[in-house]
């Protein structure tokens, strides 16, 4: 009959409207300054600089090798290197600059940095009430912790801690064979002519 | 005379002046409107509390509104008309009006009514006023309604046929 | 002046011929108008500002999220920031606009709903103007309302605001129809135009039980076609067609902004209160108490709580029914509610003419062939509409 889902609907947001005060998960609203949605981990906002050791200054992974700056679509990164007393640069940015106001989030620094000090941040309250100044990070803006990668992306701060292990064990080994390799010929030196050098170092190479 | 009187009189002359000036037609409805209304106005100050509600009904309600949907129907009723003016036909209106104002005014102010001292108006409720078109004047009302329904079942008949046509 | 407490209501009367009393004689009717007047426009506002939120709260609950909570606790001052915000945005009016009647198209729909709600009796002798020929003048004054849709859909010099004026006249004038009819039956059985006696005559008890119009079959036949046309005439949903956002913008609003959008908001929220109270009053008893036992409480609380409830359903109703369309509209208009209301009066008549039946059962056969005699039409006119809906592809006459 004409009317029956009339008062089928009115019993149906009847039941909501009760219904959404007996049951709180019924709401779907996240209320957001108290509330906060958890992102999921492969979000990413702007770039930060790792820093290890606690140091945000002088634990920096950057070298202020400045391919990110090179490959940055938008232009957006400004470094400069840090130079010594005598005017040598050394590997540390002096400078560090992002303007996330011109970052477009592309995440290209963080996939050519060989250190791996550049990754991706999470965070989104980023309003300002300045349109230029405000919105320029600096290096101590953006010096975040190791910690605090591991905080927001578990998985991809894992795999990056194996691989700077394993790269810096192959360094430590590499080192230590070249120290061989240089300790074996001084050794041998005051010997004239040794009948076979090489073996010895190959030994030691595997290890 | 009231100052109330004078001033609704003054409102309805205004208005109606107005409703005939007017060159764009939808100032010339509204004025129209506000002429009907003020002239219930006036009944509602004479006591006459269901003429005047009857007259906002029917002539504001009814007869203003549809002018008003037939001017929202048309083409360009907001713009201003392409001849102006009124050509010489205006003087001879105006003539016309003046004599026939001139007429009215003189028989009713010659006339006998005017000289007889006016009697206390009735105070007559609306209860009367039903019972008096229920029973003295069934007849004249009956045949209003008729031609009415005459007139609705005419309109729906024009509708059908441009249905039918379509 | 001493104060002679008999009832509430007679306290609040003597409290405002006092204060008329303290102004010079020749002030005395204008200072006694002022203050009805006053009375009337802060308790509306007052309502108009808690029901903004309690629908904006309410529509919430109904689709599960918790409404506007965050101006003050709870929410509660959302209304004030409304009014702040409405108050310091800046006024629009389009260049092709006409200026004089653009300015007055919000009032013209303010002033009549505005003017209807004085005609509302809150409690015995608590009726701001209480005359012969009050039903009367509500239908009257209604009427403006659509000459200011009119003004503000033309004057704005908008297409989208003409299409909304348009709409919003042929409805108001189409519901007006079905809408006075049923008070018709009210008015033929209670012998009078004034809405007071009309109330005054629904305060009887029977066994504790109340009197009221909507529990007679023609009652509550005409309650119901009055409900479904006043949803139609103050323009709420599902018959907001002038407005009709996902359509017309705005309707005839369209081109309003700031304080003068909060006019029209404010005059179509006055306007629903002021047809609920006239439901109110015509059928639901008036100022009067439900049940006996209950007349100790001030008759303007029962009238201030029926009212809630009738603003809850127009709210509940909104958050339930979508929009309907144009030809809907008209098609329910004239081809049910129209002849349900005429055979509702001949309902009327029949009750009427069967009150002097005495044998046992009576009522209960005068309700049941009452009730018949406008349920079984409802019934066929339902049936026929749907069996003659054939669905097919639509024609556009107009669009190609």
């Amino acid at each position: 009959m004409l009317g029956s889902g009339i008062i089928k609907g009115l019993l149906e947001t009847a039941r909501n409207f009760f219904g959404s005060f007996r049951q709180p998960e019924r709401l779907v609203t996240i209320e957001y300054p108290e509330q906060q949605r958890t992102v999921p981990e492969n979000n990413r906002s702007f770039p930060f600089l790792v820093f290890d050791r606690n140091d945000p200054v002088k634990g920096l992974r950057c070298v202020s090798c400045k391919i990110c700056e090179k490959e940055c679509p938008p232009q957006c990164i400004y470094i400069e290197t840090e130079k010594d007393s005598r005017g040598k640069p050394i590997k540390h940015p002096k400078v560090f600059d992002i303007d996330i106001s011109v970052c477009m989030s592309c995440q290209i620094c963080v996939e050519v940095c060989p250190f791996d000090s550049i990754k991706m941040d999470q965070t989104y309250e980023l309003s300002q009430f300045s349109r230029y100044d405000a919105l320029i990070l600096h290096k101590i803006d953006l010096a975040k912790s190791n910690e605090y990668y591991h905080q927001i992306k578990p998985t991809e701060a894992g795999l990056v801690d194996e691989q700077l292990a394993a790269e810096r064990e192959a360094q430590i080994a590499k080192a230590k064979a070249a120290a061989a390799i240089k300790v074996a010929p001084a050794t041998a030196s005051p010997t004239p002519k040794p009948p076979s050098p090489a073996p010895p170092a190959k030994t030691e190479v595997p290890a | 005379m009231s100052a109330v009187f004078i001033f609704l009189a003054g409102l309805l002359l205004a208005s109606s002046l107005a409703a005939v000036m007017f060159r764009r037609l939808v100032y010339t409805a509204l004025s129209l409107a506000v002429a009907f209304a003020s002239l219930a106005a006036l009944y509602l100050h004479l006591g006459a509390e269901f003429a005047g509600f009857a007259q906002v009904m029917v002539y504001v309600g009814a007869v203003a509104i549809l002018i008003v949907f037939a001017l929202l129907l048309t083409r360009n009723a907001g713009s201003d008309p392409e001849h102006p003016g009124h050509g010489g036909s205006w003087i001879t209106g105006a003539a016309i009006a003046v004599l026939v104002f001139g007429c009215l005014a003189f028989n009713i102010v010659t006339s006998s009514a005017c000289a007889r001292p006016m009697p206390n108006p009735p105070s007559i409720t609306t209860r009367q006023i039903g019972e008096s078109l229920m029973t003295r004047y069934v007849l004249p009302l009956e045949v209003l309604g008729l031609l009415l329904t005459a007139a609705a079942l005419g309109a729906a008949t024009l509708a059908l046929e441009d249905k039918r046509k379509s | 002046m001493i104060l002679l407490y008999s009832s509430p209501e007679a306290l609040l009367i003597q409290l405002k011929s006092w204060t008329v009393s303290l102004a010079p004689a020749a002030w005395q009717p204008v200072l006694s108008s002022a203050i009805s007047a006053l009375v009337i426009l802060l308790l509306f506002a007052g309502i108009f500002a808690l029901t903004t939120l309690v629908e904006r709260k309410g529509l919430g609950r109904i689709q599960n999220r918790p409404g506007p909570n965050r101006v003050g606790p709870c929410g509660l001052f959302q209304p004030i920031a409304d009014g702040v915000k409405s108050l310091i945005k800046e006024d629009i009016v389009p260049a092709a606009a006409d200026r004089a009647v653009h300015f007055l198209a919000p009032l013209v729909v303010l002033a009549p709903a505005a003017l209807a709600l004085a005609l509302i009796p809150l409690g015995p002798g608590l009726a701001a103007v209480d005359m012969d020929a009050g039903l009367l003048c509500f239908f009257a004054v209604g009427t403006a309302s659509e000459l200011g849709a009119f003004m503000a859909g033309w004057a704005s010099h908008n297409k989208y605001t003409i299409l909304g004026a348009m709409r919003a006249i042929a409805q108001m004038i189409s519901f007006e129809l079905p809408l006075v009819l049923s008070t018709l039956t009210v008015v033929m059985l209670s012998g009078t135009l004034s809405l007071s006696s009309i109330a005054q005559q629904q305060g009887s008890y029977w066994f504790g039980l109340p009197a009221w119009n909507v529990f007679t079959p023609w009652g509550l036949a005409g309650f119901i076609i009055f409900l479904i046309a006043a949803t139609a005439e103050s323009n709420r949903s599902p018959f907001d067609l002038p407005e009709g956002e996902s359509e017309l913008i705005g309707g005839f609003m369209t081109e309003y902004s700031g304080f003068k959008y909060a006019v029209f908001f404010m005059g179509e929220y006055f306007g629903m209160f002021a047809i609920s109270g006239l439901t109110i009053t015509l059928f639901l008893g008036g100022w009067n108490a439900p049940f006996s036992f209950l007349v100790w409480i001030p008759s303007f609380i029962w009238f201030l709580i029926k009212l809630g409830l009738m603003l809850a359903w127009f709210i509940w109703v909104r958050g339930t029914l979508p929009r309907v369309r144009v030809d809907q509209l008209m098609n329910f208009c004239w081809k049910m509610l129209l002849p349900l209301s005429l055979l509702n009066i001949l309902a009327a008549i029949f009750w009427h003419f069967t009150a002097s039946w005495q044998f046992p059962g009576a009522w209960g056969l005068r309700w049941a062939i009452g009730f018949g005699m406008i349920a079984l039409p409802f019934i066929g006119i339902s049936q026929s509409g749907a069996r003659q809906k054939k669905w097919g592809p639509r024609i556009y006459r107009y669009a190609d």
